[in-house]
């Protein structure tokens, strides 16, 4: 029988809401005891005096590139630099080449990740075919396979009835539906978003309008359907007003945001930075108070990175020709942390919106907890630990980061997935 | 103080606006000699980088590069890393590696001199990218204006057409802003940029209000094609209610003067006659564009090399 006892940490456990200095066992892959002073003689122990012990975290929106772009990232390394930033689950999604379309794609990415990943992937399939917005994919096969959940992220379902009928079916297989709400007819050649700073760089902009008339849509689909609808990466004031007004009626919607969306404005693409180009853009200083302030007061449930790796070839090229989207997963954790030392929200709650909330939206109770039972996904992070991010010495196969060569604080330091330690700050990552 | 590249006139204070011009006085005399070259920039090399064909620019750049007697390399690359195997950073540090002492660079994407300006040794000049900046066109306007009215300080001036997609415009409006004029910039609503006011300029629909009382009307080029339907219902009624004829040029002030970087759409942004004669400048626009490019390529040129990280 494998035992880990972390001794002496500030357990903070959202799904027993706990908060406190507690010692946690483990026992066979699960949590076996949450209590000060255990005892354990034989256990491997785990010195955690200072530091936060918590759940790992869930990452519902990740792209890992495999198969058939893993010059950015494949399963292992998207996997590895996930356990250095204290993730224990990831959601993939389903814009890889092939697409996750098809049962046996399905199945081949968990057979994959289950012989090259030091955490847990879940995989997100596509919601119509070939990500075309015009056919539905046979989402009660792919479920069955392994999916979590469906999306044509990167895409949008511009065609509401093919919206609607997808909300319908995944609410008969209970599965959220994960949109990337961005109308591609409003956005147009948008790269940045629209306003004195496109103005200023003179750079065809993407207005928060075309994020909120899709937010609108959906949630007006949502509500007609009872499906459950999940908004990827909130960017805009006027989303999260939507969505908070939509729950507020009992329209079943969850959300999310991602660090980027937290920290940066508009202003990081002024100086034509291609590691600063996402989509949805990066909004005003008005758009990422709002964007805080609704993970705050919970409208936003959850934080997801959108880690997205590009290679830098792809990266070194004209603004309006790089591919948008930035690395997430070893940033994520000390970026977030702002939020904590600006008093914008308590550690309890924060770590509720890295690792809880993802579980409880993925049905998966037995994960994002420290419950005795749960699954022994558990983090060991220092909030106090200041380091220099440098890319190159991550784990991902891709640098596309704005946070190249900026100081840092907060990091996790152990990883543990199913009771192994898959990574630890000094070795670096262990497993698989 | 003039750094080492020049890609805008956002970068720019107003002293060093003031340098460029005062330089570019004394160059207009050359342009006058019945030998029209003198020896400043011997021995040095200017390579002219067009990713977007401009041959008005090109030439303009080319001609001011001769009569300082430098070696002027003309490299025409119209592709984007897209559709060609080379990217755009690729060829520049080709170019690099041949030691040039300027390259002058035209781009369809803003930024990408910046980009270039990053990876090379030598000063950069932008010739216009995207619609992010054209600095020696606002340049060369602002000497202009300066030989009309003696001043910019004080002077009222109306930007006229499709300001979403001008560098021109973008540029025009540091130039003079830093200089004391007032800016009035006037368009199609469908082609004002949003936000455009936090530039220090008011934005019009109506072009009488715009050019109400003002000193200088600059008409800007359009491409016909965003007048057919796309943000302009069609070119006759682009041309009502903006293009600058004589009739609508009595609400400027008496001594107005009218303006155009070119090449002109005759009958869309200017009416016929008043393209060729006065108030129109616009010759006097290109001419000045000589002197201001050599005055440009003698500042950044013309001294001994300092290591860019020095910049």
């Amino acid at each position: 029988m494998s035992r880990i006892l972390i001794r002496g940490g500030r357990v903070l456990d959202p799904a027993t809401n706990r908060d406190g200095l507690f010692d946690v066992l483990i026992e066979d892959g699960k949590i076996a005891a949450v209590e000060a002073g255990l005892e354990v003689p034989g256990a491997e122990t785990i010195d955690a005096h200072g530091r936060w012990v918590t759940p790992g975290f869930v990452d519902l929106h990740t792209h890992l590139r495999e198969p058939g772009q893993e010059y950015k990232e494949d399963i292992a390394s998207g996997g590895r630099s996930a356990a250095a930033g204290g993730f224990t689950t990831v959601c993939c999604m389903a814009n890889t080449h092939p697409v996750n379309d098809d049962p046996a794609m399905t199945d081949y990415i968990l057979d994959r990740a289950r012989q090259d990943s030091p955490v847990r992937v879940l995989p997100i399939a596509a919601a119509t075919k070939n990500l075309e917005g015009k056919v539905m994919t046979e989402m009660a096969a792919l479920q069955k396979a392994g999916a979590v959940g469906f999306s044509d992220d990167g895409k949008t379902i511009m065609d509401g009835g093919v919206m609607r009928r997808v909300l319908e079916y995944a609410r008969m297989i209970d599965a959220p539906v994960s949109v990337h709400a961005e109308d591609c007819t409003l956005v147009g050649h948008g790269v940045v978003n629209e306003g004195p700073v496109s103005t200023r760089l003179g750079l065809p902009g993407n207005p928060c309008a075309a994020e909120t008339v899709l937010v609108a849509r959906d949630l007006l689909l949502a509500e007609l359907t009872g499906a459950h609808l999940h908004v990827g990466h909130v960017s805009s004031a006027g989303a999260v007003a939507l969505i908070r007004q939509a729950r507020e009626r009992g329209v079943h919607v969850t959300a999310e945001v991602t660090p980027h969306h937290l920290a940066l404005t508009d202003e990081a693409t002024l100086g034509f930075d291609t590691n600063a180009k996402m989509a949805p853009p990066l909004r005003s200083a008005a758009d990422v108070r709002a964007c805080r302030e609704g993970l705050a007061d919970g409208t936003i449930d959850c934080i997801a990175t959108d880690h997205a790796p590009h290679a830098p070839h792809e990266k070194d090229v004209e603004f309006t020709a790089a591919p948008p989207g930035v690395l997430g997963f070893e940033t994520a954790y000390p970026v977030v942390m702002d939020m904590v030392r600006n008093g914008e929200i308590t550690p309890l709650e924060l770590i509720r919106r890295l690792a809880t909330n993802g579980a409880r939206i993925l049905k998966r109770p037995e994960l994002g907890s420290l419950a005795v039972g749960a699954e022994a996904d558990v983090v060991v992070l220092d909030p106090e630990r200041e380091w220099t991010y440098d890319p190159a010495k991550g784990f991902s196969k891709s640098r596309n980061s704005p946070w190249t060569g900026q100081r840092m604080t907060g990091r996790a330091l152990v990883t543990i997935v199913g009771g192994r330690v898959v990574y630890d700050v000094e070795r670096g990552v262990i497993a698989p | 103080m003039i750094g080492r590249d020049l890609l805008g006139i956002e970068d720019l204070d107003r002293h060093d606006i003031e340098r460029i011009l005062e330089t570019a006085v004394h160059m207009q005399e050359v342009g006058l000699r019945e030998v029209k070259r003198v020896p400043t920039l011997r021995g040095r090399t200017i390579i002219n980088l067009f990713f977007e064909s401009s041959t008005r620019t090109r030439t303009s750049f080319e001609i001011a590069g001769k009569r300082l007697s430098a070696d002027v390399i003309n490299f025409s690359a119209e592709s984007s890393s897209l559709s060609k195997s080379e990217s755009i950073l690729d060829t520049a540090r080709t170019l690099d590696a041949m030691a040039p002492d300027a390259v002058v660079v035209r781009h369809k994407v803003s930024g990408v001199p910046k980009r270039i300006a990053d990876v090379l040794e030598c000063p950069v000049i932008n010739a216009g990218d995207g619609a992010h900046e054209h600095p020696t066109q606002a340049l060369l306007d602002l000497l202009t204006v300066l030989e009309e009215k003696k001043r910019i300080d004080g002077l009222t001036v109306a930007i006229v057409g499709d300001i979403l997609h001008s560098r021109v415009a973008r540029s025009n409006i540091y130039g003079f802003t830093k200089l004391g004029a007032e800016v009035r910039v006037c368009g199609p609503p469908t082609l004002l940029p949003p936000g455009v006011e936090t530039l220090g300029v008011k934005a019009y629909t109506s072009l009488r209000e715009a050019i109400d009382g003002v000193d200088v009307v600059m008409a800007l080029r359009i491409q016909t094609e965003r007048l057919s339907g796309a943000y302009v219902p069609s070119v006759r009624e682009y041309s009502a209610s903006w293009g600058i004829d004589r009739a609508k040029l009595r609400f400027a002030k008496e001594d107005a003067i009218v303006m155009h970087p070119g090449p002109i759409n005759r009958g869309v942004e200017i009416s016929h006659d008043l393209a060729d004669r006065r108030p129109s400048v616009i010759l006097d626009q290109v001419r000045n564009g000589v002197a201001l490019r050599m005055a440009v390529l003698y500042l950044l040129t013309g001294r001994p090399h300092h290591p860019k990280e020095a910049a």
